[in-house]
């Protein structure tokens, strides 16, 4: 077990400094927050800090990121570390809060001496703490699906590789929904920043599409009952486009099915609203037969790949995306893939950089900026992957999965050209 | 939709909402009202009891009306249990001085809320309503469990008021209310009162939650909204009076469904909101006075 | 009061910025930036407690003040290209405006109700922000231009010199406390706090002074929301939510209500025991409950305020 809570008070040194005899300063450095660290060097641990929503909103999300680091981790270490150093993952819970967030950064950087930090999930703490992650000149590469990195508004230390950003992947399902749900579509989404990136990425393509945007109907951020909102549903809407998010979704559905019944339009959402819970839920019948982008197909497909056997197998998810201990946990597995996947990259960086400590620090990001592709395989078990060196964005293929039996059935893969869009900046110009 | 259902859709939805916070803010209106204590962690009260009623019906898991009956009584029995405990270790012995009870209260929050994350976990749980109809108008169709959710309210709101204007238990907390050194010399257990007025106004809240949770779904963090909602109604209902927290329950439910049929979602909260603050500004003592009872 | 006790009292206002001016030297990194961000939430808090602590009225709302210097900043940084010490002064003028239009509505009601006009004003603020997120980003909130985040040439991003603008500001709204509890105003402010209607009948127009106090509150709560944009370079509308309405409140009571230095005691002390447990336990909140409630129990009026009460009766 090599993924543990970081202990401020606890007094972590490597072998070789304890051998150097620095115990006669133990009584000061066992304050909490004095210890220092050595320079990591050969033999040295390599220490990845790792941001985890343990509580506060994300925390559904977070349980599972931190279970998915924790299988990568020891995958990592039982094939020999990074360029042969032990991986080390220091994990802080952030709260799903933008301050502490920033603050845990700070706190990996400068206490616990990381070489990088990955994992951020939550958009608004990404955002707060990137401008931090620059300053301290700490490589910090999130796992958050925000388009926050592909605008090139943050800086050069921020990187997005192990998950399609929304805008790519709201864009690539605009064509098949309508050449096979309808042209004419309603969007209900929250009304913050996730949802207005689905309400202009979405608009734009339908419009590009030869669609139509009948209505849009944002939903204020503290609401907790939709019902009221349904009435502005435009009688000649083809398809229902939702995006609901957090604990209101159960009842987002239900009162749909209570107020259209049968008589409904066409439904496509978001996966998102839907992650962590379990189909089989009351109220969910109602979404039988509608349709889901999904990030990475939860349930094992016909044709499920060797690698996403294995993955499900390490990280303990079985066949439904549930936890093999208890199938009513229900993991967040559209998303949670990316941490996996970001761990093979950072190693894959740091072994072409020859990365060995933080003096490389610069090296190991260059050498990031200059990957272009994935393969499918046991390190990226979700799909080929092309990366983008420039806007520091990763592209992937994107699953379209129609509810069936109370499970979801993968009925369209994308291509990943479907989700590619004209870059917007360039951070390789940008100074470290 | 056309004006006029949407119209009836946006008052049977408010009158949903009215009911549960009714009952909700009832028993803050309470605990303010006889102890003088603004109870921070109300809204854990109420997310607590949506929470162990989760836990009551999945253990009993058959039917799901037995698991909802059975949870209607266990949910607000332990909570209100978990609130006289609090009462007695905590509040008492701050002398229920008003700001010392405010730290106290968000000190109880941060406790109950980890506490249900710990061993509740961060998903959002559903319960299944004990019945599970449709009614079918013309223009839509509406849940049934919600209009009986507003007629259990009711009935429930009718008990408290019976308690407290025909019982001698309520005789005693009116009592207390009024004056708490001529109670005592009355012979009244004042320490008692307030325990039970504590542990009564949690109780109120795991009530309210029982009855939302089939519709919402238990979730650590589903205290906010009726704790904030709560004390809106308590204040522009006029302190410590029934009627008047019914009624402006009745007012807020309402305000935000209707002013949604004008304009956007969000801009009509925050219409909402502000037409809540005029009001105080306008009538500081609330709509329905002080000297209501 | 003796005369004593009055230089005690300015010594010790004196002595605590050059302690925090003295520690930048010794303080390992971590503890540098985390004080610097301390010394930001603490003017925060001070400004709160002006209103809270001296004048007796408890607010709700606080983080509209705090939200309204941090957006006035961030947004002119944004939109404008307006650099960080116009925007600063600014922000403190907008703090103080917005204050006062609040404060001329809210303060016609007293008590609970005060509480929760001013809870209704920051929610309503709060959702404007979600209302005109094309424009703030809403919760996402976005990340001020780094080179707009400069001060007389030098950049807010630089340790040494966020730690500087981060003293610069607490020494400020110190002075600022300081001078309040010292004054005839501050004097007018306690008597309303502990006798409204008698202080009315000796002729105060206690509306007036209560407007003042709060527009000033609105301005030192302002003055730290754009500090924080400048220095840590995020603007959201996390950071003006409730919760941040009810951090000062608990930072002030904890540290005591009405002592100058308390705001910046409790802050740090909350600070460092969510820092610390959570080091230990995902189950931090709990003990962060169970510290409140302990407080409470044990140290009623907060840190200093027992301090006061038992031992150090000059205390400001």
């Amino acid at each position: 077990m090599t993924t543990k809570a970081a202990k401020p008070g606890s007094f972590r040194v490597n072998r070789r400094t304890a051998l150097q005899g620095m115990a006669g300063a133990a009584g000061l450095m066992a304050a909490p927050g004095f210890v220092r660290y050595a320079q990591a060097h050969s033999g040295a641990p390599i220490k990845l800090g790792v941001p985890i929503h343990r509580t506060g909103i994300g925390a559904s999300y977070g349980r599972w990121y931190e279970r998915v680091l924790t299988a990568a981790v020891k995958l990592v270490n039982e094939g020999g570390g990074i360029a042969g150093h032990r991986v080390e993952a220091i994990v802080e819970d952030d709260g799903t809060d933008p301050r502490r967030g920033t603050e845990v950064i700070e706190k990996f950087a400068t206490q616990h001496k990381v070489d990088a930090v990955f994992g951020h999930l939550f958009s608004h703490v990404v955002n707060a703490a990137a401008p931090r992650a620059g300053e301290l000149k700490m490589p910090y590469i999130v796992c958050s699906e925000g388009h926050h990195v592909a605008s090139v508004k943050l800086n050069r230390y921020c990187f997005q590789p192990g998950i399609t950003d929304v805008k790519s992947q709201v864009q690539s399902m605009a064509p098949w929904v309508m050449a096979n749900l309808g042209k004419k579509v309603t969007m209900i989404f929250p009304d913050y920043a996730f949802g207005h990136d689905h309400r202009d990425y979405f608009s734009a393509a339908v419009k590009a599409k030869g669609g139509e945007v009948v209505a849009l109907i944002p939903i204020p951020p503290t609401e907790t009952s939709f019902t009221r909102h349904f009435p502005k549903i435009p009688a000649s809407t083809e398809v229902l486009y939702h995006v609901m998010v957090g604990p209101g979704v159960l009842t987002f559905v239900k009162e749909l099915g209570q107020h259209f019944g049968s008589k409904r339009p066409q439904l496509f959402g978001f996966v998102d609203s839907i992650e962590a819970v379990d189909l089989a839920s009351p109220a969910l019948e109602y979404l039988e037969g509608t349709h889901f982008w999904e990030g990475n197909p939860r349930y094992a497909q016909a044709n499920q790949s060797a690698h996403d056997k294995f993955f499900r197998e390490r990280v303990g998810v079985d066949a439904n995306g549930a936890s093999k201990s208890d199938p009513k946990d229900v993991s967040t597995y559209a998303h949670m893939f990316s941490v996996w996947e970001t761990l093979f990259i950072i190693k894959q960086a740091m072994e072409k950089a020859d990365y060995h400590g933080p003096e490389k620090k610069v090296a190991f990001m260059e050498a990031l900026e200059s990957l272009k592709e994935f393969p499918e395989s046991r390190q990226h078990p979700q799909g080929r992957k092309i990366f983008n060196g420039k806007t520091h964005q990763v592209f992937g293929h994107q699953f379209i999965s129609k509810v069936e039996n109370k499970k979801l059935k993968v009925v369209h893969k994308t291509s990943i050209e479907d989700g590619m869009y004209p870059d917007e900046g360039d951070y390789t110009k940008m100074s470290f | 939709m056309d004006f006029g259902p949407y119209l009836l859709l946006a008052t049977m939805e408010g009158a949903v909402g009215a009911a549960v916070l009714a009952l909700t803010a009832l028993g803050l209106s309470l605990v303010f009202g006889v102890m003088r204590v603004v109870n921070v962690a109300h809204g854990e009260f109420f997310m607590l009891g949506a929470v162990i009623a989760w836990w009551v019906a999945h253990l009993v898991g058959a039917h799901p009306a037995l698991g909802f009956l059975a949870a209607l009584v266990v949910a607000p029995i332990m909570v209100g249990l978990v609130a006289a405990v609090a009462e007695r270790l905590v509040l008492r012995r701050l002398g229920y001085d008003p700001e010392a009870t405010i730290v106290a209260t968000i000190g109880l929050l941060y406790v109950i809320q980890q506490a249900a994350l710990s061993t509740f976990g961060p998903d959002a749980r559903p319960v299944e309503p004990p019945v599970d109809f449709r009614i079918l108008l013309p223009w839509f169709g509406y849940s049934g469990y919600k209009l009986l959710v507003i007629a259990a309210a009711a009935a429930l709101m009718l008990c408290v008021w019976w308690v407290l204007a025909r019982t001698r238990v309520g005789l005693m907390m009116r009592a207390t209310r009024f004056d708490r050194e001529t109670a005592r010399a009355f012979a009244i257990p004042v320490d008692r009162v307030y325990g039970g007025v504590f542990a009564l106004g949690a109780m109120l809240a795991a009530v309210g939650a029982v009855l939302i949770v089939p519709i919402q779904q238990a979730h650590y963090l589903m205290g906010h909204d009726p704790l904030l909602l709560s004390f809106i109604v308590v204040i522009i209902g006029g302190l410590g009076s029934l009627r008047g927290t019914v009624l402006a329950a009745l007012v807020i439910g309402m305000s935000d469904g209707v002013i949604s049929v004008f304009f956007s979602p969000t801009l009509a909260k925050i219409l909402a909101t502000l037409l809540v603050a005029i009001v105080l500004v306008i009538r500081p003592t609330g709509l329905f006075g002080a000297r209501a009872a | 009061m003796t005369a004593g006790g009055l230089d005690r009292a300015a010594l010790l206002h004196l002595a605590v910025p050059a302690l925090l001016f003295a520690l930048q030297f010794v303080l390992p990194d971590y503890h540098h930036v985390n004080l610097a961000r301390v010394m930001v939430l603490a003017s925060f808090a001070a400004g709160y407690n002006i209103v809270f602590g001296y004048t007796g009225l408890l607010s709700l709302g606080h983080a509209m003040f705090f939200g309204a210097g941090l957006y006035t900043a961030g947004l002119l940084a944004q939109y404008a290209g307006v650099a960080a010490a116009p925007g600063f002064v600014l922000a403190i003028l907008a703090g103080a405006l917005f204050a006062a239009l609040v404060g001329i509505l809210a303060l016609r009601t007293s008590g609970v109700s005060f509480m929760i006009v001013t809870l209704m004003f920051a929610q309503a603020a709060y959702l404007a922000l979600h209302y005109f997120g094309d424009y703030t980003r809403s919760d996402e909130g976005f990340v001020v231009p780094a080179e707009l985040r400069r001060l007389f040439g030098l950049a807010l991003a630089d340790p040494a010199t966020r730690y500087f603008t981060a003293l610069a500001l607490f020494t400020g709204t110190l002075a600022v406390c300081h001078a309040v509890a010292r004054s005839s105003f501050g004097r007018v402010l306690a008597a309303i706090r502990e006798n409204e209607e008698r202080t009315r009948m000796l002729g105060y127009d206690v509306f007036a002074y209560k407007l003042v106090a709060l527009a000033l509150s609105g301005a030192v709560s302002a003055a730290a929301g754009a500090a924080y944009a400048m220095l840590f370079g995020y603007v959201g509308a996390g950071l003006a939510s409730i919760q941040y309405s009810i951090y000062p409140l608990l930072w002030v009571l904890m540290g005591g209500a009405a002592t100058v230095l308390g705001p910046f005691l409790g802050t740090l002390a909350m600070f460092y025991l969510v820092d610390t447990a959570s080091g230990f336990t995902s189950a931090y909140l709990f003990l962060v409950g169970l510290a409140l409630i302990a407080l409470v129990l044990f140290f009623p009026k907060g840190v200093l305020g027992t301090l006061r009460e038992r031992a150090l009766p000059w205390l400001p």
